[in-house]
């Protein structure tokens, strides 16, 4: 394989790999820091307990959510080092400014708040999953601020020996795209921790384990699952339709549209033929794509076939068409996730509600198998957003053909990547057999010693913590 | 001043804290099979560092971000240059920093060993690889005038290099070892205190070897940028003066002693560097420099002001934590942090 196609499979790779741990810091960072507040402003023994149980499992996601990032840093130099000399001048400010203001509060806090708790009074340990929580989102705020100038460049000036320098800071932090791009990702974030919780938490409650907890649990989640639930899906929507009007082509495919129409279908399910570009079997329902896009029952959305002309007009030879049946299928994959996730937020809301929580057995079980949704949605959101930008690394100004390290060679990237598949594949069994077995534990189990004394029937948890 | 020459000074700044606190993490890690003979013990001594460990590694990610951001040449042809021991370094600092997290977590044997030589094995691995780097970088490595680096991977594993990896290790590990001596107690305080006085004379004497052959490996005696005079030889002073301090029991001064000599090391190779970034050993002119290296004026100027703004906070918040958390570690499972 040519290294250009190691290097995107590694990008892609360590990339939904990283992003499996990171919406679920996002949004637990906040629900923790909720609970403690609560335990903070009652006093009660519950919350506290509360805190420390998914403040555990929190703990254990972000580690692996930091470990990973590190990649991502290094990445752009190691495997795309002429992207990086041809973007440095802009893209590098924010990877930085994330450092200074959010990699080394979320850090340094988070082993204050692990290891603070006899050592701090309540007030500054809550503040420092408070600060915690800030600084991960604050990092979302400004990884994605340079994602957006990938999708939609602004501030930028191109030189006329290559490469761009940046014109005006203000423009790039207020990128159009990042008022779409990073609610979304904090509200997929925070869905993922609500369905993390509710699911856990249904869990305990189908086996009558520490109810009063769990109810609790489950009832602070799916308040907060279903507000954020519904705010992503209407996000979803309108970036959808900022998409239409900056990334016309990746909308296309993700429709799989290949010619452009007004009013335009939307495709319920489509077989398409890439090399001919058409249709093999399809069904689609008339105009509800333009009333996507424009929220209304006609208007014109370009079809793939005049995008790949007019783009050879614009840029010259070459493929502009993104292999279509990965934004094809990942759109739907994810929107239907994602409506999927709003009905049952509402429903569990419902149950909560009704205090009908413990009488409604099946559905309990639901939501526990409903964890894995908000994680397909959120790597399908990824995979869409970015396949679809191809053939560009920066819309418009670079193509990934042109940001890969010219000295790299195959067998470095090979090295390199089955190295990554190897570690990455070991550490998530670790990880996911450490968060199934905290999470069955239940509250009692703080650390295998609590666990022990338990089964030697101690009922003491005195001089244990963390 | 050019605001390229405070990037300069600045990357270097974040490179020396980085060295002087993950410094004696990694050798903490080092020393965790050798002072830590039961789990107890081990625990203890993870405690130690546990606060403290992944806000000194950030140290390396801001110095990483500050250096695209900065100097977007340099950034690409080390990243894409050093690639394989960059891999390796980036495995090691993975697999140590979960360790960390997922060591307690189950009380099966193996599953606690086994993380426990993952952070013994990624502690000395960073330690060695990162050495390695830094002596490659004073050195100068073959780039050719479109700032490619063009050597393989075993250019990068010379006798200098690998002698400065050497280096790193003891370093680290009789800072680590000192380190342990402010922060434990009981029986570990012992053996940490025993662990610094052996590890003393040969660190003192390999990194003496080192700075010497620094003289004849790089260019540091013809080479016009600026002079560190007698900022080496402080290197071997203060290592001097870290052992006198530690068999005194004045650990403090002791730990002081080994942070000044890194700090004073790595002072050494940006000034040898300066103008430089990157040394060409093809051709002078091809070196990269802080001129041909760097981002626009804009850039920089947009980077100062966020980096003045945020960087005594930084320091302010990050010491803080070292106050919270300085009382000695107690060798008992039940005041342990798990």
């Amino acid at each position: 394989m040519e290294p250009l196609i190691l290097a995107r499979l590694q990008f892609a790779i360590t990339t939904v790999y990283h992003f499996f741990f990171v919406p679920l810091t996002l949004g637990l960072s906040v629900l923790v820091a909720l609970m403690e507040t609560l335990y903070v402003r009652t006093g009660s023994e519950a919350y506290k307990r509360m805190t420390k149980f998914w403040g555990k499992l929190f703990a254990i996601n972000f580690a692996m959510g930091v470990v990973t990032g590190i990649v991502q840093e290094f990445q752009f130099g190691m495997n795309w080092s002429e992207y990086s000399r041809f973007v440095g001048d802009i893209f590098g400010a924010p990877l930085a400014i994330e450092a200074l203001l959010a990699f080394f509060l979320e850090s340094v806090f988070l082993g204050v708040w692990i290891f603070g708790w006899d050592r701090l009074s309540k007030g500054l340990h809550v503040t420092a999953i408070w600060l915690v929580a800030l600084a991960s989102n604050v990092s979302a705020l400004w990884i994605l601020i340079a994602n957006s100038f990938m999708q939609q460049p602004v501030g930028y000036e191109l030189l006329p020996e290559g490469g761009v320098v940046m014109k005006d800071f203000p423009a790039l932090i207020f990128n159009p795209n990042i008022w779409y791009q990073f609610p979304h990702t904090v509200m997929a974030g925070f869905t993922t921790a609500a369905f993390f919780v509710m699911g856990i938490s249904a869990y305990h409650l189908r086996r009558k384990n520490e109810t009063e907890i769990f109810q609790r649990s489950f009832q602070l989640a799916a308040t907060v699952g279903a507000i954020t639930s519904v705010l992503l899906a209407m996000n979803g929507h309108s970036q959808a339709q900022h998409m239409v009007q900056t990334q016309p082509m990746k909308m296309a495919t993700a429709e799989a549209l290949w010619e452009t129409a007004d009013p335009a279908s939307f495709s319920l399910f489509t077989i398409g033929d890439m090399q001919e570009r058409r249709d093999v079997w399809s069904f689609r329902i008339p105009r509800v794509l333009s009333l996507l896009a424009y929220n209304q029952i006609s208007g014109e959305v370009k079809g793939i076939n005049d995008l790949q002309a007019e783009y050879e007009a614009k840029y010259g030879p070459g493929d502009y068409v993104p292999p279509a049946i990965i934004p094809y299928w990942t759109f739907r994959i994810m929107v239907g996730a994602g409506f999927a996730l709003v009905a049952l937020a509402i429903y569990a809301l419902f149950l909560v509600m009704g205090e009908l929580l413990q009488q409604r057995p099946i559905p309990l079980k639901l939501y526990t198998l409903a964890i894995a949704l908000p994680y397909l949605a959120n790597t399908s959101g990824w995979l869409l957003t970015e396949v679809g930008r191809f053939p560009w690394a920066v819309f418009g100004l670079v193509k990934l053909d042109d940001a890969v390290s010219p000295n790299v060679s195959a067998g470095m990237l090979w090295v390199s990547l089955i190295g990554y598949v190897i570690v990455y594949g070991v550490l998530i069994f670790a990880t996911v057999y450490l968060l199934a077995k905290y999470a069955k534990a239940g509250v009692g189990a703080v650390s295998p010693e609590t666990l022990r004394e338990e089964k030697e029937q101690v009922p003491s948890l005195a001089g244990v913590n963390g | 001043m050019e605001l390229n020459i405070v990037w300069f000074v600045l990357i270097a700044v974040l490179y020396i804290g980085f060295f002087v606190l993950e410094g004696f993490d990694f050798g903490v890690g080092i020393l965790l099979p050798f002072l830590g003979k039961n789990d107890t013990e081990r625990r203890a001594i993870i405690n130690t560092i546990g606060p403290f460990w992944d806000g000194n590694e950030v140290w390396l990610l801001t110095a990483g971000g500050a250096t695209f951001a900065a100097f977007p040449h340099w950034y690409a042809t080390l990243f894409s240059g050093f690639y394989l021991p960059l891999f390796l370094l980036l495995m090691a600092l993975i697999l140590r920093g979960v360790a960390f997290e997922f060591r307690s977590k189950d009380d099966h044997p193996l599953w606690r060993s086994t993380w426990d030589w993952i952070i013994f094995g990624g502690s000395l691995a960073a330690s060695l690889l990162l050495g390695v780097a830094f002596s490659n970088l004073v050195k100068g490595v073959p780039i050719d005038a479109n700032m490619q680096y063009v050597g393989g991977f075993f250019n990068l594993l010379n006798p200098y290099a690998l002698l400065g990896g050497v280096v790193a290790v003891l370093v680290f590990t009789l800072h680590g070892a000192i380190f342990l001596s402010l922060r434990t107690s009981g029986d570990l305080l012992d053996k940490a205190r025993q662990a610094a006085n052996r590890l003393w004379l040969p660190t003192v004497a390999v990194s003496l070897v080192f700075v010497v052959s620094t003289y004849f490996a790089t260019d540091i005696l013809t080479h016009l940028g600026v002079n560190p005079g007698p900022i080496p030889v402080l290197t071997t002073v203060a290592l001097l003066l870290s052992g006198w301090f530690a068999r005194r029991k004045h650990e403090g001064w002791a730990f002081a002693m080994t942070a000044l000599a890194i700090a004073a090391t790595f002072i050494s190779v940006f000034m040898i560097l300066y103008p430089r970034v990157m040394i060409s050993s093809l051709n002078p002119a091809w070196s990269l420099t802080i001129d041909n290296a760097s981002s626009s004026p804009y850039t920089l100027q947009v980077m100062t002001i966020v980096a003045v703004l945020l960087v005594p906070v930084i320091l302010l918040y990050q010491g803080w934590t070292y106050w919270v958390f300085r009382k000695r570690i107690e060798n008992k499972p039940e005041g342990l942090t798990y």
